[in-house]
């Protein structure tokens, strides 16, 4: 027979401050957790979300990432845009897209200094490729005018990106004129400007990337076979969203670091918790024992102390994971290693990040509770009820 | 019995909640103290002499951007400038790209390098092999050590930024002052294998005459080349290093907040277990009253108790954390980001104040109230 769910309950309100401290200390541990987690969860979602399974993307051979020195030369451009299983806008052109990428320096408004943001450089058709990309003030840029269009994350993180206002890229200042969302993605992170106005400023005999639509699933991985193997190209094709799932390794160091901060304050707060478990056995020995001579057995003493202490982390979750929410959606961002340039994306409490911390609690009740409840369980009901 | 000893015989009277208590707390200051050691290798410590006598020059917009060479002979034309060289980060994979496998690779010239890196050292003979091999190079010792390098060995490296597979003989093993994870190679070598490149470089290192010139060079520097297409930004190697590290994302207000939620979670702890203590004790702490210790001493006497416990798990925590910051500074996945890294003295000190505090802050309500508390009532006491 199973001791009921009440009794726990009700120790755990009798010792209101052991209980309240106790799950204060587990719920700050939790906290801490949930940080690292939505950090890495945002991340994830910034990088695993963006592309397009239409999309595919060419790259120089051997490069992994857009930035690479050397890219796709100009006149390869017209041989992509005859492959077969390319799709064509209403017009009847071909959604190939030769981009440039370029990256400024600008000062953060919060004012930590300077960050690094990756300036994009297309053309209204590479616009088009990306629907999940919108509008939401200003306008697109003009071909052949020196403007520029912001995403929401850079225009809230950085001085400098209002619309009216104007960024010095390369040669000149290049004014904004729109802002745009893009749900999360990779982009952003990034400022998109003109590519001919571009080419028309620098000389360059290459694009960084190319992107190209193919008209259905099949046909993309048919087009990054064909990219691959084209004798003339030379260039390595992949799928947008294998590209972009590959960055994701720029949240390593945070994983790591953040990984060992939660095990390290894990394994504190199950000492804790243990200690609180112990004090709560010693102060009810004589209980237990009682409870034995009514006919409650050994398994059922040792799952309801573990019940209890699970039950004192739970707690201590739910605290941790109201601590949490406030900071929800808030936006950072960090380098990534391959452009040397800031990745922006916002922390996430995504339910799989709130199921993980509360697994991770019970875990620590877990650990924290099984010692002190075998104790419980083990000691001679005579001793104890004459203690 | 002395009072010291009472205090010592009460803190580990239940053996099983002072270890536990104990190793709670050195488990958060632990944590604490590899926060401190990090924090002070990255905005305290002024690095070594040369290293403060040496500069960082480039590109204005970020380091993936290239450089002209034809810059080396104009900074060295700089009043205050010893030695210059050109560096280029290379960034291929060596056999995969898993972490282990990851080291800094820079393309440079193997007549200057070590005169600019004058606290690095390499034997005369292994420097002179590497300047008659083009396609040969050196690396660090502890580098060398994690791969198991010998003189000879070939170290195949694949070209990610660059389309260049580079195909390296080791001619040399040099040592750093701190682990630096890196390999050095001629950079001929990029721009034989891909043109387009050819008179183009990542940055300059540059040594000073001395460190007290370094601002002065640096804006000088960056005059010189103010109006160009290529602008440039030079700092000193510290302060790149740092750009570097805040470039990670807001690595400060990151680690103030994992302290401070340590320092709080250590704060409850031993609140916590002072709380039961003192409450087991009641009838004690009212017989202690009886025999004439005043309120006073009672009240020194369960605080000195709180502080011992947690000043020792704090000293428990520090030294735990300095192993753990010694093997992670040495360990190849987290070589780059904590190479400058070292346990030392002064956090070890800190973390055990910050143990005592908070012994002491914790302490005080639950033995205030003991101390106040009725002594016949205390004595009735049945717990």
């Amino acid at each position: 027979m199973a001791v009921p769910i009440q009794y726990n309950i009700r120790n755990l309100k009798l010792r209101k401050s052991a209980t309240v401290m106790t799950a204060l200390g587990i719920a700050l541990t939790v906290t801490t957790a949930i940080f690292i987690m939505a950090l890495l969860a945002g991340l994830n979602a910034a990088f695993k979300g963006s592309g397009d399974p239409l999309n595919v993307l060419v790259l120089r051979k051997g490069a992994t990432a857009e930035l690479s020195a050397g890219g796709v030369d100009r006149d390869s451009l017209p041989i992509m845009k005859e492959l077969p299983g390319v799709a064509r806008d209403a017009q009847g052109q071909p959604l190939v897209s030769g981009e440039d990428l370029l990256v400024v320096v600008l000062p953060r408004n919060d004012g930590t200094g300077e960050t690094n943001v990756t300036v994009r450089f297309l053309t209204p058709t590479g616009i088009a490729m990306r629907p999940e990309v919108k509008l939401v003030a200003g306008r697109w840029f003009t071909p052949g005018q020196h403007e520029i269009v912001v995403s929401k994350s850079i225009h809230s993180r950085f001085a400098q990106a209002n619309i009216g206002e104007s960024i010095w890229i390369g040669k000149g200042p290049w004014n904004v004129v729109g802002i745009f969302d893009t749900g999360g993605s990779a982009h952003d992170s990034e400022i998109w400007g003109d590519v001919n106005q571009l080419s028309s400023d620098f000389d360059r005999p290459t694009f960084n990337s190319v992107l190209i639509r193919a008209t259905d699933p099949v046909s993309a991985d048919a087009l990054k076979n064909r990219v691959n193997d084209d004798q003339r190209l030379k260039l390595n094709g992949m799928l947008e969203t294998e590209y972009w799932a590959k960055q994701t390794n720029s949240g390593n160091p945070i994983k790591f670091v953040g990984t060992l901060v939660a095990i390290i304050m894990g394994i504190g707060s199950c000492f804790a918790a243990m200690n609180t478990m112990y004090a709560a056995v010693a102060y009810r020995s004589r209980e237990i024992a009682t409870l034995r001579v009514i006919g409650f057995s050994r398994p059922s003493i040792v799952t309801s102390f573990v019940f209890e202490s699970v039950l004192l982390s739970l707690l201590g979750a739910v605290v941790g994971i109201v601590l949490m929410l406030p900071f929800n959606g808030m936006t950072t961002g960090t380098n990534n290693p391959v452009t040397f340039s800031e990745a922006v994306f916002s922390l996430r409490m995504t339910p799989s990040v709130v199921i993980s911390a509360v697994v991770f609690a019970v875990v620590m009740g877990l650990f924290g509770g099984i010692a002190p409840a075998w104790h419980a369980a083990r000691r001679e009901i005579l001793v104890a009820l004459r203690d | 019995m002395t009072l010291i000893g009472f205090v010592r015989k009460n803190a580990f009277r239940n053996k099983r909640r002072s270890i536990l208590t104990l190793l709670s707390i050195s488990f958060s200051l632990l944590l604490l103290t590899v926060m401190m050691t990090v924090w002070r290798a990255f905005y305290m410590s002024e690095g070594s002499a040369e290293s403060a006598q040496r500069l960082i020059v480039r590109h204005k917009v970020s380091l993936g951007q290239f450089l002209p060479i034809s810059y080396r002979e104009k900074i060295r034309s700089i009043a205050g400038v010893k030695q210059v060289v050109n560096e280029s980060w290379f960034g291929g994979i060596y056999i995969d790209d898993k972490p282990k496998n990851f080291f800094a690779q820079f393309g440079t010239d193997p007549n200057e390098v070590f005169e600019v890196y004058t606290d690095f050292h390499i034997p005369a003979d292994q420097l002179e092999a590497w300047k008659k091999d083009r396609a040969g190079c050196v690396v660090d010792a502890e580098l060398a050590k994690t791969h198991g390098w010998k003189i000879g060995d070939r170290i195949p490296i694949k070209g990610t930024i660059f389309p260049v597979n580079l195909d390296l003989t080791l001619r040399g093993i040099f040592t750093a002052p701190l682990a630096t994870q890196t390999l050095y190679f001629n950079n001929t070598y990029i721009d034989e294998g891909f043109p387009r490149i050819k008179g183009l470089v990542g940055f300059f290192s540059v040594l000073a005459d001395s460190p007290q010139a370094v601002p002065q060079i640096a804006k000088d520097i960056d005059a010189t080349f103010h109006s160009s297409d290529r602008p440039t930004k030079s700092e000193s190697e510290k302060a790149f290093n740092l750009d570097f590290i805040a470039m990670m994302g807001n690595v400060k207000a990151f680690i103030l907040s994992i302290c401070a939620a340590v320092v709080f979670a250590t704060l409850l702890v031993s609140a916590n277990t002072m709380a039961m203590s003192i409450r087991e004790r009641t009838r004690e702490v009212a017989l202690l009253k009886t025999l004439g210790f005043t309120r006073g001493t009672v009240l020194g006497l369960f605080m000195s108790e709180a502080v011992t416990l947690a000043a020792v798990g704090g000293l428990v925590g520090a030294v735990g954390a300095s192993a753990i910051v010694f093997v992670l500074a040495h360990s190849p996945q987290m070589g780059l980001f904590f190479a400058g890294v070292k346990p030392n003295l002064a956090t070890i000190v800190v973390a055990v104040l910050v143990g005592a505090t908070v012994g002491l802050v914790s302490s005080f309500v639950p033995a205030y109230n003991a101390s106040r508390g009725n002594i016949v009532e205390g004595l009735r006491h049945i717990g």
